[in-house]
């Protein structure tokens, strides 16, 4: 039995369900709260980056480019009168549509040819939105987008998203959404064709498997998600410029992923949580933080590839192969055990 | 006849790797291809899993023409490859390496595994079951949780087999599956093909051990210089003067 810890899976996933439920009542203060709505948003983009990078294995650096189409999107429709639950939508589709149009050509690239192209288009859509003055508002941006439209019910009133709680809620329900839909794909036939793909093309295109329209489809998917987070993320801090799009940004949720452990579900939330936190702690040490996390970063590439997650489940794993009988009795090859167990 | 070769070239530059080659494999046979090195064996095999087109001719699979599929097209309709060096999943375990192999026989896509339908769960079904037959068929269900960077070289090669008979093909090709192998692992993998030939499964198969080879195959095709200089039943081939000149020499004594 070795090291199997004290309570089941379940109630784990459970108590940090109640955890994140209870947070608004935790918080010391707003600028804090504020920081806690931020980290959910980029932990739903590193975990849809992750789908792409990690499991697919395909280097994606646009993806703050699909961040700010979706911002835009959401912006630009809300401003017109359009309301946020129409216009979200909408965002995250048209951010999975122009995935489709820019993963057609670049898919077919590999490895840093493919990273490369993306960079690029990144950029590009960044250039675009400071340059297309008349329907962008250029380098000022676009300010004073309003908040998610009210949610009528019958009885209560309506659900209103001015007070930080209510966003928090908004936040953390399409956080568990994107968590979602990322667990049934990775624990699923068509997760595995993602990591088959990642692990050895060439086999994966000799047993059958379509592997460009499999990276489409990982791709797509990944660029709804950050189209939907970036459209949050528009109506939640009501003013959005280039600087949404910018690849700044796809290299800071590229160390939250590297740091809380590429191709793991956990890893790029915890990610997304502790290293911007973390960075708030270190306030006093100012511009040497990003030396720290250079060096952390270069430390845990050499050290441990899959980052913290890594670690902690060659450690599970290593437990649960001392007591196989637990794991006895075909079960579906992608579920209940960890599919991805070391690169 | 299951497949037919018809007059098959690769040119690569100048170099003719594979020359007007033509040969036929009934269902249920195994079919050897033996030659020196360089002589186009390889280049034949990934002619047939259209990983390369080839400059001229023609393959037909139960009379339909399947030249210039994509891999992964020639995969679903039935033809299994292995690869000369041993290729799997080395990042996951024996049964995720298994369970890839399934993929092309499910029709499921995003909305049902988001959504598990009932067409996806009977998807999955199907998989762990034929996932649990293959794991006893390679004999292999005590690894069913390893990773594969744990198993021998000749559990590899079992494994590599078991992928590929995950999607019940019809002929599977075998580039030197014993390739690197001792005797005593030689044997158990030879005693797989057979376990496969009784199953129905037509098997190409490239090898450089002869005698393995004279009692496994029912017909040898002999290549040198990509052209093909014999083919028949093994007795008749191991006395072919051009094969004994070209390639087996004095190493093989029929």
């Amino acid at each position: 039995m070795a090291v199997r810890l004290f309570f089941k899976e379940k109630w784990f996933y459970l108590l940090i369900l109640a955890f994140a439920l209870t947070v608004p009542f935790l918080v010391p203060g707003r600028y804090f709260f504020q920081i806690i709505i931020m980290s959910c948003l980029y932990a739903m983009a590193t975990l849809s980056m992750n789908l792409i990078l990690g499991y697919t294995g395909q280097a994606s650096l646009a993806h703050a480019g699909f961040f700010g189409i979706g911002a835009y999107g959401v912006g630009l429709m809300t401003k017109a009168g359009i309301s946020f639950w129409a216009a979200l939508p909408v965002s995250a589709l048209l951010a999975a549509f122009i995935g489709l149009l820019i993963g057609l050509p670049t898919l077919r690239t590999r490895g840093s040819y493919f990273a490369i192209a993306t960079l690029c288009f990144g950029v590009i859509v960044s250039i675009i939105a400071g340059s297309w003055v008349s329907l962008t508002g250029g380098y000022t941006g676009v300010v004073g987008i309003p908040k998610p439209t009210p949610i009528p019910f019958p009885v209560i009133g309506k659900l209103s998203f001015n007070s930080l709680t209510a966003q928090y809620y908004l936040v953390l329900a399409f956080l568990l959404l994107t968590l979602f839909v990322m667990h049934r794909l990775v624990f699923s036939l068509q997760g595995l064709s993602f990591m088959a793909i990642r692990n050895n093309e060439a086999l994966a295109d000799a047993v059958g498997i379509n592997t460009f329209a499999t990276k489409i489809l990982s791709f797509v998917i990944a660029n709804f998600f950050a189209g939907l987070s970036g459209g949050i993320y528009a109506s939640l801090i009501g003013s959005i410029s280039p600087s949404t799009a910018s690849y700044m940004l796809t290299f800071n949720w590229l160390v939250y992923l590297l740091l809380g452990g590429v191709a793991t579900l956990s890893g790029p939330i915890i990610g997304a949580f502790a290293i911007p936190v973390l960075m708030e702690n270190l306030q006093f040490l100012e511009e040497y933080r990003l030396l720290i996390f250079g060096v952390l970063l270069i430390v845990v590439i050499i050290f441990s590839p899959r980052g913290l997650m890594g670690v902690i489940e060659s450690v599970w794993n290593k437990s649960k192969a001392k007591n196989p009988v637990r794991k006895a009795g075909g079960e579906y090859a992608a579920e209940g055990g960890k599919p991805d167990q070391a690169i | 006849m299951l497949l037919k070769v018809e007059n098959l070239t690769k040119q690569f530059e100048g170099l003719v790797a594979v020359s007007d080659v033509s040969f036929q494999v009934g269902a249920g046979d195994i079919l050897a291809i033996i030659g020196p090195n360089g002589a186009g064996k390889t280049t034949v095999f990934n002619l047939i899993s259209g990983i390369l087109p080839p400059t001229s001719g023609k393959i037909l699979m139960q009379d339909e023409d399947i030249t210039c599929l994509k891999p992964y097209q020639v995969a679903q309709k039935g033809i299994a490859r292995t690869f000369q060096t041993t290729a799997l999943f080395d990042q996951l375990r024996v049964l995720d390496n298994l369970a890839i192999g399934y993929k092309l026989k499910t029709t499921t896509g995003f909305w049902s595994t988001i959504f598990r339908t009932r067409g996806w769960k009977e998807d999955r079904d199907k998989c762990t079951q034929k996932v649990l037959e293959v794991l006893g068929f390679i004999g292999l269900a005590e690894k069913t949780y390893s990773l594969v960077s744990t198993l021998s070289q000749e559990e590899q090669k079992r494994l590599a087999i078991g992928i590929a008979l995950m999607s019940d093909p019809k002929i599977i090709l075998l580039d030197e599956p014993t390739g690197g192998l001792i005797q005593e692992d030689t044997d158990s993998i030879t005693a797989l093909i057979r376990k496969m030939k009784k199953t129905g499964i037509t098997v190409i198969i490239i090898e450089h051990k002869m005698r393995m080879i004279m009692d496994l195959a029912d017909r040898i095709v002999v290549l040198n210089y990509g052209e093909k200089i014999a083919d028949g039943p093994p007795e008749e081939v191991s006395k072919d003067a051009a094969v004994i000149k070209a390639y087996l020499g004095g190493e093989y004594i029929a």
